[in-house]
């Protein structure tokens, strides 16, 4: 199979995944009780209940459950996801508002969790055994267990309060395109970025040191090659190949980091709206970040598996 | 004859959490330029390691603790990483036993031996290309030309063994190291890459180093072998001696043992027991735990290797070797194995070891 | 694979290039004086004789057990490997101390009855210092003597309330742990035992859990339940599975195939058996590998919900509650101070546990690999050496 073939493929596997995503994140409010309707009459003793019944019909929430996913799912569909209860604002504004600032965030922590995490684990792997590797491992081992919330709260106490390097919380913060913005990004980033770093860096470790038993190591060893080159051409994209599949979940680590980070630092990215909409009960916008985020999971699995095919020849075989 | 390689007196340890293994002891052997040489032993017994090792290939915890290891002349051993390198892949070949695990899964055979060439020859990438597909024509492989992009997947495990024969070829060696070449392969693979590699043997011109366990394998292509037990050499011979007159009880007992189409016999005769506990090896012989003709003695002297004619030690330049103390001390029952040639025509050829040697030098 | 399986090899190993050349040429050798054979080497002398030297019965091998006993001694190994773990040990003895201490800080009522009545904490969590022991205590006191971990926001001792903080996170791991463990060992189980159709419906479920991140889920289910308890073992257990479900279905794939489940299957051994007897120990070690590091993130996922002020009501000594209350007075600094007693050792707790907990999950990886315990002694040539030296190699990262 060609690689187009399987990118197809496996782009068409991800259709069923999202009309679950979608059932799912519909069931989640739908069947618990306290529509938003009812809600709003909760806020607002007034209105009649012939009005009543006129939002529900309008908000497409009267008649039987399916009908009522139906017309939720056709209005997702083309970027209506209702409106905020108490102000009355289009969801779909408030997400396109959000989502840049989190994914400036994300990206910053993948770009971090990489940039430390790959040398890390290729230098502890190669090094097995030896001082470094004793650091690098018990370095990951704490990333990988210390709370993200906690994390940043150190971070700020340490650098912003006691060190001064940082602003502490910016009261308006600046547009993301202004150049102090990453005096603001770098706190949030790395706390964000530490736990993936230290995954990825304990995944490429433990590949990397298997990998370097394999038999094609020692024959390419045997052919006379320089041990940069086993290492660095014959030994990391195979290497590369289990971090690439371990992408998807820590993406996932990611985007719910996000809402903790965020809250911990301010940044106004959709996890610190998600928090606050939870906190006020804005049932549309939960329901809408809640999607996107899972959208952004499964694209993320996808981009994944097609870079898991690019590195590994032999998946698409299968 | 000049000698391609000389191996003398190597040793080596692995330090593991259970202990010390003497993977290797105090092993010695060489091979004649063109010639192909045989080291056969069961599993275990330290072929693989030897062979390994003569590159420098030992990975920790394994340590080449003594010895020279002398390629055209030079010590490999007091070479630095980067002399090494320029040897291997160049001048000395490497054929391993699984030869899809041998190659990367992640890179096209082809650009695997191109890389090689380009390394070694200093060739630029389309010449690299070019010689990697005549070679890949010259190992058996239909359609080298599309065959160049295919991965190892997509390989059958024959054609794997032959794209690493071409590999080891790939630089013009004086030398190849064949590893246990055709255990993974049918049977009928097997004798067709064996063929193979015999043939370009002679056509380049270069000498082969063959490991196996497999003492079929050493008479179809072998000009001299060495028998290897728990670490070290018990005999060398010229292969036809080898088999017509086995010195050493061990080799007669892995002869015992090879399965023949049409035998009456209703059980298979084998070695009884194991190989030794490679961290705490049985003192004196190694072998006597396991030999029918093991008396006290054997428990005590640890044989040397020797001429079985003369009983003196045996230096690198004798054909004929053997490490039984019936050579030396002489043993009270003797060896009384006999070897029995059926010809076609069915006459019987008998000769008993026994009676040859009854009296050595050294009584 | 044999060549002729190869359905792209058009020209195969079958068409020679070059069989009859000089190549054969020892080959021929042999050949032509006939067969041999060694009469005289004997086997029985050396089964019947007398060892030779003490260690001389090197004949009797051991031989290998049934499966069950196999098992049995993976098992067995892996605890021994396990307990010559050092740091292992320690995070067990830590994991063990901490949940001792914190179901020990303060007596346990069930019903009204008291049924744990140790107090190992010098104050009840919920006590404000200033009204009821001492009014010269005052919010944010720095760690002394009598309060060695400070004074909180609300002037409550912060050494009784971290003593207590876990009662809530650790046992709302260990019970979310087993709920989903089980849950998705049996879901894994059928979906890859059976195969196909449901194997194709169960999986794509799975796939569908997998998109939603298990704190946005738990967020949202706190959400529509509050919080709570059991709130939050429900918020946390309703998608947690799907990573045993997932992991348990690729072990039976690969189990499934091995020989002697075929051959169970084909002497008419029912389904149900061959799962429990066979299918489900193998798929057991990496099952609980996996389980022991969740704890850890289930751990850390409660203690996120308490300090997004989601999990428990917000009085509770709980850790991320606890963090949560400091939050703001972190940022202000009341008069200047920065009480970071409040933030540091609430976070150092869950820190700590966490930590301990990962550590004894590679620890159980380790002992349990099934890489190294399954070395036996068929290792092909010299690479029983090598194997031998791999485990050297593991050896030294333990301590």
């Amino acid at each position: 199979m060609s690689l187009r073939r399987f990118v197809v493929r496996r782009a068409l596997s991800v259709v069923p995944v999202l009309f679950g995503v979608s059932v799912i994140t519909f069931g989640l409010f739908h069947l618990t009780p306290g529509d938003p309707v009812s809600q709003l009459v909760a806020l607002n003793p007034d209105v009649s209940a012939a009005e009543e019944a006129r939002l529900r019909e309008r908000w497409g929430l009267s008649g039987p459950v399916w009908r009522q996913y139906l017309a939720w799912l056709s209005n997702v569909l083309v970027g209506d996801f209702g409106r905020e209860l108490r102000t009355g604002r289009a969801v779909s504004g408030i997400l396109w508002r959000r989502l840049p600032e989190t994914i400036v965030l994300g990206v910053f922590g993948w770009a971090f969790a990489i940039a430390i995490a790959i040398p890390a684990g290729i230098y502890a792997a190669v090094n097995k055994g030896r001082l470094g590797d004793v650091a690098a491992r018990v370095l990951a081992l704490s990333g990988v267990s210390i709370p993200n919330f906690w994390l940043g709260l150190l971070l700020i106490l340490v650098l912003s309060l006691y060190l001064g390097l940082f602003p502490v919380l910016p009261p308006s913060r600046l547009p993301l395109y202004h150049p102090e913005t990453l005096r603001y990004l770098l706190l949030p980033g790395v706390t964000i970025g530490t736990a993936a770093a230290a995954s990825v860096t304990r995944v490429m470790r433990t590949s990397m040191a298997e990998e370097l038993n394999e038999e094609y190591v020692t024959a390419a060893r045997a052919r006379g090659l320089p041990e940069r080159t086993v290492v660095f051409k014959h030994v990391l994209r195979n290497s590369l190949v289990s971090v690439v599949t371990l992408a998807a979940t820590l993406t996932a680590g990611i985007v719910a980091g996000s809402v903790v980070v965020e809250s911990v630092f301010n940044w106004p990215g959709l996890g610190s709206e998600f928090v606050r909409a939870i906190d006020r009960r804005e049932v549309n916008v939960v329901m809408a970040i809640t999607l996107v985020t899972a959208v952004a999971v499964v694209l993320a699995n996808l981009l994944a598996d097609v870079l898991y095919a690019v590195l590994d020849p032999r998946i698409r075989y299968d | 004859m000049t000698a391609v390689l000389e191996v003398e007196d190597l040793t080596v340890r692995f330090y593991t959490e259970e202990g010390v293994v003497t993977a290797v002891d105090g092993l010695s052997y060489r091979i004649e330029a063109g010639e192909t040489f045989g080291v056969v032993g069961e599993s275990g017994a330290g072929k693989s390691v030897a062979a390994l090792s003569v590159l420098g290939l030992i990975d920790s915890p394994g340590r080449i603790e003594g010895g020279e290891v002398r390629f055209e002349g030079e010590d490999l051993l007091s070479m630095d990483e980067s002399e090494l390198r320029s040897v291997r892949g160049d001048e000395v070949g490497t054929v391993f036993q699984d030869a899809r695990a041998a190659l990367n899964p992640v890179y096209t055979v082809g650009e695997q031996i191109a890389e090689t060439i380009e390394h070694h020859l200093g060739y630029p990438p389309s010449a690299a290309r070019d010689r990697a597909i005549r070679l890949l024509d010259r190992v058996g492989i239909a359609d080298a030309e599309t065959r160049y992009s295919d991965y190892p997947h997509e390989f059958s495990g024959g054609m794997c063994q032959r794209a690493a024969i071409a590999m080891a070829l790939s630089c013009d060696p004086e030398l190849i190291v064949a590893d246990e070449p055709t255990t993974a392969l049918d049977v009928t693979v097997e004798a067709r890459i064996l063929d193979l590699l015999a043939e370009l043997a002679d056509e380049f011109d270069v000498a082969v180093q063959l490991v196996t366990h497999d003492l079929g394998v050493i008479a179809g292509t072998c000009d001299r072998a060495m028998v290897m037990y728990a670490g070290e050499a018990v005999e060398t011979a010229p292969i036809e001696e080898l088999y017509y007159d086995p010195k050493h009880p061990y080799t007669a007992g892995l002869m015992s043992a090879i399965p023949r189409v049409g035998d009456d016999d209703d059980r298979l005769p084998t070695i009884p027991g194991t190989m030794p506990d490679p961290i705490d090896p049985p003192p004196g012989c190694r072998f006597h735990p396991r030999c029918p003709f093991a008396e006290e003695a054997c428990t005590r002297t640890d044989p040397a290797l020797v001429d079985p004619e003369t009983g003196e030690a045996a230096t690198l330049d004798d054909d004929r070797a053997a490490a039984c103390l019936e050579y030396t001390e002489g043993l009270s029952g003797g060896l009384d194995y006999s070897v029995e040639v059926a010809g076609g025509t069915g006459e019987h050829v008998e000769k008993t070891i026994d009676e040859r040697d009854e009296g050595g030098p050294d009584e | 694979m044999t060549d002729g399986d190869d359905p792209g090899t058009d020209v195969t190993d079958d068409d020679d290039p070059g069989t009859d050349s000089a190549g054969s040429r020892a080959r021929s050798r042999t050949d032509e004086r006939g067969r041999i054979r060694i009469t005289g080497f004997d086997a029985d002398r050396v089964r019947d004789r007398d060892p030779l030297s003490e260690r001389g019965d090197e004949a009797a091998g051991g031989t290998n057990g049934g499966t069950a006993a196999e098992m049995d001694g993976r098992w067995r190994r892996g605890l021994r490997r396990f307990g010559r773990n050092r740091s292992a040990m320690t995070a067990l003895a830590i994991v063990v101390s901490m949940a001792t201490v914190s179901l020990l800080a303060r007596p346990v009522e069930v019903l009204g009855v008291v049924v744990q009545p140790f107090a190992l904490a010098p104050y009840d969590p919920t006590t404000i210092l200033y009204l009821s022991v001492d009014p010269s205590v005052s919010p944010y006191d720095p760690p002394s003597w009598r309060f060695p971990m400070g004074v909180d926001g609300s002037g409550r001792d912060l050494f009784s309330r971290v003593l207590v903080g876990g009662r809530y996170s650790i046992s709302i791991g260990f019970v979310v742990v087993g709920l989903t463990a089980s849950f998705g060992l049996a879901y894994g189980a059928i979906s890859g035992y059976y195969g196909g159709v449901v194997d194709e419906v169960m999986m794509r479920i799975v796939d569908v859990v997998f998109a939603f991140p298990g704190l946005v889920l738990a967020l949202v289910v706190v959400a529509t339940l509050g919080g709570g308890y059991w709130q939050l073992v429900v918020a946390f257990s309703l998608f947690g599975w799907a990573g045993y479900a997932r992991l348990v279905r690729g072990e039976v794939l690969s189990i499934a195939e091995r020989e002697y489940v075929v051959a169970a299957k084909a002497i008419g051994a029912r389904d149900r058996a061959v799962i429990r007897r066979h299918v489900a120990p193998n798929a057991l070690s990496p099952l609980v590998v996996l389980a022991s590091l969740n704890v850890g993130s289930v751990v850390i996922g409660v203690a996120a919900l308490g300090f997004l002020g989601l999990g428990m009501d917000p009085s509770t000594a709980e850790w991320g509650t606890m963090l949560d209350a400091t939050r703001e007075t972190l940022i202000q600094g009341p008069g200047g101070r920065i009480p970071w007693w409040a933030t540091v050792y609430p976070g150092g707790a869950i820190f700590v546990f966490v930590l301990a907990m990962n550590v004894i999950g590679d620890g159980i990886n380790d002992a349990l690999d099934a890489r190294t315990t399954g070395v036996g002694r068929d290792g092909r040539g010299g690479r029983k050496e090598r194997d031998g030296g791999d485990r050297g190699d593991r050896g030294g990262d333990e301590s």
